[in-house]
């Protein structure tokens, strides 16, 4: 029974740290412009296939990683630059519509290059699996999870640390305020999308070895780690890793022991009852808006 | 403006809906695509209830609408019970269910019901692949019976297209003079601004839960027509991908027109008639037309044409 509940607990929080990534790229959005992008979930899709293409045409993993990285991020750029940037001042309603736009657009273009078929990969490192209490850890999950720390880590320091960083905070506070201190606005939106993008295709090159990857992945994944992000607070970068590994573990633990076939549901059930009595997510403070 | 000015063009709408049942009774187009469409325009009028006129948004429409269809199918095979009752239950049952739902969910604003609504849809989809002991699963199901209007069977493609011409009719009818009664303007008002709204003594959630049940059960009743008219359902009908359709169409057509979601309805399921490719760009052409129409038109098609022609 612990051996069990082991297991689900580290295949809960393997899942967990994925969606903790995709829920960390929505915060960041949403930090600098207000937009939930609906299409989050696509960059986790683009990125998991593009690296299996380049591995299948005989590029190395490293360099594979690189490039889907760098595909993705400037998918992300454009994405701000031809879809977000011309529509402002666009209502809330608008700019679901935009990204939810363009999530099926990227969709349809995935469906055009890859068709419908499904894309694995090999672990990073061997597919021997560990022992841990009686519980089995395969080397990707190490990677995975470990990835995932250096990355938050990584992050909260950039945002903390660095002048970049600390420009974009600084633009989610207020954005005129920050003008006036000479910060580029503009350039820090667009940032930030490439930085959430990056962050996507990170998310969707680590899980590949694990899942099978094809044109429609990118729905589950994004709805998932907008869940994260909305789980635990949206607009708290933080929040959303927490959200994203309770989710995780949650959904583990319910295709465990409740039904596999529904585990998607489950999810959904938790995210939609989160939603109805604690909408501000669990480390949001509630606030109240001005007219 | 007198009542039959405000109505002219519904009454052009219905006079254009049976001639062309009248006279090209045996055109595809007519007896088979326009059947689809009958069903695509309630279901798009229905949503711009809620879209359009409320400023509140949905991305889990097609769930009401398969709701609708496998309760109507299931409800008179299992009771044994005329399927017409089998419809109305259908409606009845998913109207609670939009009432029980949209009180803690309109309470959610922007993101946040965008989110609830796609989640709610995407649980409705699972179930129904689920529990196949029901639905037949992903395999659908099968064998509907036939409905009938009195000892009347509706049995073809014609007498159909009658059925759901008049039930469209009888959506669009209602939905233009609910956006011009006392609820409706209530209703424009929330689009406009809650705040204000409220101010103005509209009970804002009140009007929200109302849209969105009214909304529900013109769905589920489509859904049941949709059951009877198919004999077969699966589904993959009222996947995500159709609520995004649906939103596709209110969006092209104009948000917070009635005329525009039925246009909107129209082109976007002849579309796929004319343009062989199309199923393959499906995907491509429907997120190009969301991202172009909201930057560049968003009051979309129908409304900056009808404008155009109107201020000239």
């Amino acid at each position: 029974m612990t051996e069990q509940l082991l297991q689900f607990l580290i295949t809960g929080i393997t899942v967990g740290s994925i969606y903790a990534l995709v829920g960390l790229g929505f915060a960041i959005i949403y930090n600098s412009s207000d937009v939930i992008n609906f299409s989050q979930g696509e960059f986790v899709m683009i990125g998991a296939i593009s690296v299996v293409s380049f591995i299948s045409l005989g590029v190395p993993l490293i360099f594979a990683i690189i490039l889907s990285i760098i595909i993705t991020t400037a998918i992300g750029f454009s994405l701000y630059q031809f879809a977000i940037k011309p529509a402002r001042g666009a209502t809330v309603v608008a700019s679901i519509i935009i990204t939810i736009g363009v999530s099926i657009f990227l969709r349809g273009i995935a469906l055009l290059i890859w068709g419908k078929d499904f894309y694995a990969m090999e672990p990073f490192s061997g597919a021997e699996p560990l022992r841990f209490y009686g519980a089995t850890i395969l080397p990707q999950n190490i990677w995975i999870i470990a990835t995932t720390i250096l990355l938050v880590i990584g992050v909260l320091l950039f945002f903390k640390k660095t002048i970049y960083g600390k420009a974009m905070v600084a633009c989610s506070c207020d954005k005129k305020a920050a003008l006036l201190m000479g910060i580029n606005v503009k350039k820090m939106l667009l940032l930030s999308y490439g930085l959430s993008a990056s962050l996507g295709a990170l998310a969707g090159v680590l899980i590949v070895p694990i899942t099978f990857a094809s044109y429609d992945a990118g729905i589950m994944l994004g709805l998932k780690g907008f869940s994260s992000a909305i789980l635990g607070g949206i607009g708290n970068p933080l929040g959303a890793v927490l959200g994203g590994l309770v989710l995780g573990i949650l959904e583990s633990l319910g295709a465990g022991f409740i039904s596999s076939g529904y585990k998607d549901a489950i999810a959904f059930i938790i995210i939609l009852l989160v939603l109805f009595v604690r909408p501000q997510g669990l480390l949001g403070q509630s606030h109240t808006q001005r007219v | 403006m007198s009542s039959i000015k405000k109505l002219s063009g519904f009454y052009i709408l219905s006079l254009l809906g049976i001639l062309l049942g009248v006279f090209f009774a045996d055109n595809y187009f007519v007896s088979v695509v326009g059947v689809i469409v009958g069903f695509h325009i309630i279901l798009a009028v229905s949503l711009n209830l809620l879209m359009g006129y409320s400023g509140q948004i949905s991305l889990g429409h097609a769930a009401f609408f398969g709701l609708g269809a496998y309760i109507s199918a299931i409800v008179p095979d299992k009771f044994n019970i005329n399927p017409w009752i089998g419809i109305l239950t259908a409606m009845i049952i998913v109207g609670l269910l939009a009432y029980i739902i949209s009180k803690p969910i309109l309470k959610l604003k922007g993101h946040y019901l965008a989110m609830a609504t796609l989640g709610f849809g995407v649980i409705v989809y699972i179930f129904l692949v689920q529990t196949v002991s029901l639905t037949g699963g992903p395999d659908g199901m099968g064998d509907i019976a036939t409905l009938y209007i009195g000892s009347y069977a509706i049995d073809s493609d014609v007498k159909w297209y009658f059925v759901v011409l008049f039930f469209a009719l009888l959506v669009v009818w209602l939905s233009l003079n609910l956006i011009n009664s006392r609820a409706g303007r209530a209703m424009r008002a929330v689009a406009g601004s809650e705040y204000a709204a409220e101010m103005m003594g509209v009970d804002t959630s009140q009007t929200k839960t109302k849209v969105f049940v009214i909304s529900a059960v013109f769905c589920a009743g489509a859904g049941g027509l949709f059951a009877f008219q198919q004999g077969f359902l699966s589904p993959d009908s009222f996947s995500f991908f159709f609520s995004i359709e649906l939103v596709t169409m209110v969006v092209l057509g104009g948000m917070a027109s009635t005329y525009g979601a039925i246009f909107g309805a129209i082109i976007l399921t002849l579309l796929p008639e004319f343009l062989v490719v199309f199923e393959d760009y499906e995907m491509l052409i429907f997120g190009g037309i969301l991202i172009f129409m909201m930057i560049f038109m968003p009051k979309g098609l129908f409304v900056t044409l009808a404008d155009k022609i109107n201020s000239k």
